[in-house]
């Protein structure tokens, strides 16, 4: 991808690279057909004779090759490869002709952000009309060229063959060659999942050989002429005011630059570790931070400060349903904040030439963190450029850009291009984390064993699927606060957001533990005891496909195998995870040995892309599920390094086996984050399974494990 | 202390005049211009910034560019010669064994160092030498996979 190469950032903007993009066919998509992706406000492109509802486009060249532009980032989904497929597809062109631009501004169309799954879910479809949009008229002129009905046409690789006379044959670059054709995406049907032939493959990723060789380049990686490389001073905690500093020793120091204006203080250097230094020379005093919650009291802490309770489901009575209970159930379910802890911490490089400000930065959000560039230096969205490149993971956490603007700031400043790449320190103290939540499950069992009742109330994760699927007739879903932000002041003391399948980990995590404990209240083996209230076909169909594979057979819990099952959806994709567990009693330590998943996530378009998906979120998830809290007080974190904050590791990890429903009836829906739902509860479920004790807050850490078996 | 050190980097005698107490990580970045060596904590918690001194893997962001001197010094643009990917990168590629790719050449680098010193190791020997690299987005599986198809075969 040509976007992550520096020296382009002297090109044209958007309008102008498509009004000097040359010769071929250019189809444009409206803003409308984007829907859900639709820009608020404004658009661009209004110049120029370019109609302002045309956002998107695909480009078929004269050289034969086909250019697709998308909003959407690659953060190691293999997005470039997935969305080229699509439109080699609906194209009919050799996969290896598709060129894809991710993530630029200026060369690609508005797009809200790469997370929720939602590249092949929302984004696909469009991408594939617009394909087959072109295909359409490169047929309509194919027919004219040769003089044959557009019936008997048939393309391969793109080169378009009369079926009744195969030496009338036009390529698509001969058809376009010497033209600018523009089109509008019309009502052109896209292909029926059997007629595949790119779709439904696994082919070699594009991005293999950047990142394999180390040529892959993310946004600390840019170098421009003259750039400086900065650090900021920070507070040692949330909320802690700068008292006084003293920066003397560093301005001494050769080739250091020193920025500060009120509360930000800055030093500069060519050399990233000469700042490093620099820094340390700084002299400063904060005040002490407000008291605030610690990682023990944040539960009852965003209880009390949490907002009123919103109803989320309701059907049948309470009352009526405890009525019917002959056994109540009732538990306190917790989650800690989590970090996402990319590999590359936030980064961004940015230069300001001739008033256009070029920022590389890695982001899932391109198209966000523009206007709040625009902002924070003053001057018009058009004179922004934003290009994320390579970036080096995300999973919810890198949507804001506070790097970008910080680095933006200090190009004003300075006049130089400068570059800020956030230490591992800054990363876990800045991030927006998975919310600390509470979930408060209260039910009952009739004689029969079945679930009389279900109340659940959450606090702090968020709505997201809290809703169960079972067949219960008396239910009541509550959700106060949660990710998305809307939450009173002071009620997280850090900042919260989405991490991998927000809210859902956490509502899963609960539901799934609490109705593996029923059935083992009931005397039931927990699969049967979920089909046993389970009427949706495609719930009833993940968990079979999952058991079977994993060889699941019925025993009441717990069985002392240390097995444990979950199910669960997120964005309209459906899974369920079985895991096998060994508990070592003495100390506490579990290893996951086993872990098998199954999904419907509808059509799969790239089976392999989304096996690596889950594979992944079953590593990452194993983190969290085991391991993984923020510990702090008053603001400050306590375990901001790899040391202190345990992310899984290779020992760690089970042999995985994933099982991918083939559901050709379905759209390919959201395949990133789903496999993430089920980790926590099936191996909490799994560790009931091996040593009787039910845990009931993550992670699930030798010392939780160890207490819980000295109680039981 | 400002002075010129000579090394070997990636079968190339190179000098850099730098203040010896430089971190590695930083010389090869900032001075040699090879960004291919990741900043993942500086510490020496996650092995993004793993290169070779030597048939030893290395942290570069806790090993003096001192330490360098008058030795064998490996990153990943020097583990394909002529724009030819190693039989490791290969089955990087192969096993899909990467997902951002940040973790990616400092994985690839411990894996060929593992693999210079032990062509056969094991999946054991190999997941024991690679657990102190971490991958977030949760490549593990693909890239024991990718080492030890390379450990069997015995190619590098
Ligand atoms: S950057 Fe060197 S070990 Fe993390
Ligand atoms: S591939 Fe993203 S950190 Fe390993």
């Amino acid at each position: 991808m040509s976007a992550h190469d520096p020296k382009i950032a002297a090109d044209p903007s958007r309008r102008d690279f498509l009004a000097t993009a040359g010769a071929g066919l250019f189809v444009f998509v409206s803003a409308k057909s984007l829907r859900a992706q639709q820009e608020p406000g404004q658009l661009p492109g209004r110049a120029a004779g370019y109609a302002t509802d045309l956002n998107a486009y695909l480009k078929v060249g004269a050289d034969g090759r086909v250019a697709g532009f998308a909003g959407k980032v690659e953060l190691g989904q293999g997005a470039t490869t997935s969305l080229a497929q699509l439109i080699a597809e609906e194209l009919d062109v050799a996969l290896d002709s598709v060129d894809m631009t991710l993530g630029d501004t200026d060369l690609c169309p508005w797009d809200i952000g790469t997370f929720g799954s939602l590249n092949i879910w929302q984004f696909g479809p469009v991408l594939r009309k617009a394909a087959a949009e072109a295909r359409a008229a490169l047929l309509q002129m194919a027919a004219e060229r040769l003089q044959s009905p557009v019936e008997r046409l048939r393309v391969k690789d793109g080169v378009v063959t009369d079926s009744a006379d195969a030496a009338r044959r036009v390529t698509y670059a001969q058809l376009v060659e010497g033209r600018r054709i523009e089109r509008r995406l019309e009502g052109v049907a896209i292909k029926y999942p059997k007629d595949f032939s790119v779709m439904g493959q696994s082919p070699r990723r594009k991005d293999a050989v950047d990142k394999v060789s180390g040529k892959a380049r993310y946004a600390g990686d840019i170098t421009l002429p003259g750039m400086l490389r900065a650090r900021i001073l920070r507070p040692p905690a949330r909320g802690a005011k700068l008292r006084s500093v003293d920066t003397s020793a560093a301005e001494k120091m050769p080739g250091v630059r020193v920025v500060h204006e009120g509360d930000f203080v800055a030093v500069l250097h060519e050399q990233r570790d000469l700042a490093d230094r620099a820094l340390e020379a700084i002299k400063s005093q904060f005040d002490p931070a407000p008291a605030g919650p610690d990682d023990v009291t944040i539960f009852d802490h965003i209880q009390k400060n949490g907002p009123k309770p919103q109803t989320v489901a309701q059907s049948g009575n309470l009352a009526e349903g405890e009525k019917l209970a002959a056994k109540l159930l009732e538990n306190t379910y917790l989650n800690s904040y989590v970090a996402h802890a990319p590999m590359e911490t936030h980064s961004a490089t940015v230069s300001i030439e001739n008033g256009k400000i070029t920022a590389w930065v890695g982001t899932q959000a391109p198209f966000m963190v523009k206007p709040a560039l625009a902002q924070a230096l003053g001057v018009p969205q058009a004179s922004v450029r934003v290009i994320a490149g390579f970036v080096g993971g995300g999973f919810g956490g890198k949507t804001s850009a506070q790097q970008a603007t910080e680095a933006a700031r200090l190009a004003k400043i300075t006049g130089r291009p400068v570059q800020v790449v956030w230490s591992r320190a800054e990363e876990f103290f800045f991030d927006s984390y998975r919310p600390a939540a509470v979930v408060k499950i209260r039910s009952g069992l009739t004689a029969a064993g079945r679930i009389a009742f279900w109340e659940f109330n959450v606090v702090g994760a968020g709505d997201r699927n809290a809703d169960h699927f079972y067949d219960i007739p008396h239910n009541l879903t509550t959700s106060a606060g949660g990710w998305q932000g809307g939450n009173p002041p002071g009620m997280h003391p850090f900042d919260v957001g989405a991490w991998r399948a927000p809210s859902v980990n956490t509502n899963t995590f609960a539901r799934e533990s609490h109705i593996d404990a029923l059935a083992a209240q009931a005397g039931l083996d927990p699969v049967q005891f979920r089909l046993n209230h389970l009427k949706d076909k495609r719930m009833i169909g993940v968990l079979q496909a999952a058991t079977e594979k994993f060889g699941w057979k019925p025993a009441k819990g717990p069985s002392g195998r240390g097995f444990g099952v979950s199910c669960g959806m997120y964005s309209g994709t459906y899974a369920a995870l079985c895991a096998e567990v060994a508990v070592n009693k003495t100390t506490g330590h579990v290893q996951v040995k086993r872990v098998v998943i199954a999904q419907d996530q509808g059509v799969t378009v790239n089976p392999e892309g989304s096996r690596l998906q889950m594979e992944g979120c079953v590593t990452m998830g194993l983190g969290q599920a085991l391991t993984e809290e923020l510990r702090f007080a008053n603001g400050a974190v306590r375990n901001g390094d790899f040391g202190e904050y345990q992310l899984p590791r290779f020992s760690w990890v089970p042999k995985i086996e994933t099982v991918l429903i083939d559901n050709a009836e379905l759209a390919p829906q959201g395949c990133g984050e789903p496999p993430m739902i089920n980790v926590g509860a099936a191996i909490a479920n799994a560790i009931f399974d091996a040593a009787r004790v039910r845990m009931l807050q993550l992670p699930m850490t030798p010392a939780r494990i160890l207490a819980a078996l000295k109680k039981a | 202390m400002e002075r010129t050190i000579s090394f070997t980097l990636n079968g190339k005698p190179t000098q850099v005049s730098v203040d010896d107490e430089r971190m590695l990580l930083w010389v090869l970045r900032g001075e040699l211009g090879l960004e291919g060596t990741k900043f993942g904590c500086g510490e020496g918690l996650c092995g993004s910034c793993t290169v070779i001194v030597d048939k030893t893997a290395v942290r570069s962001c806790v090993t003096p560019v001192k330490d360098a001197a008058g030795r064998q010094v490996i990153t990943i643009e020097g583990l394909s010669q002529s724009g030819k990917l190693s039989p490791l990168q290969e089955s990087f590629v192969k096993h899909n064994a990467f997902q951002c790719g940040y973790c990616t050449p400092g994985m690839v680098v411990n894996a060929h160092a593992l693999l210079l010193q032990k062509p056969h190791a094991s999946r054991e020997e190999i997941i024991k030498a690679m657990d102190d690299n971490l991958c977030r987005c949760g490549a593990q599986t693909r890239i024991l996979d990718a080492i030890e198809e390379v450990a069997k075969g015995g190619a590098r």
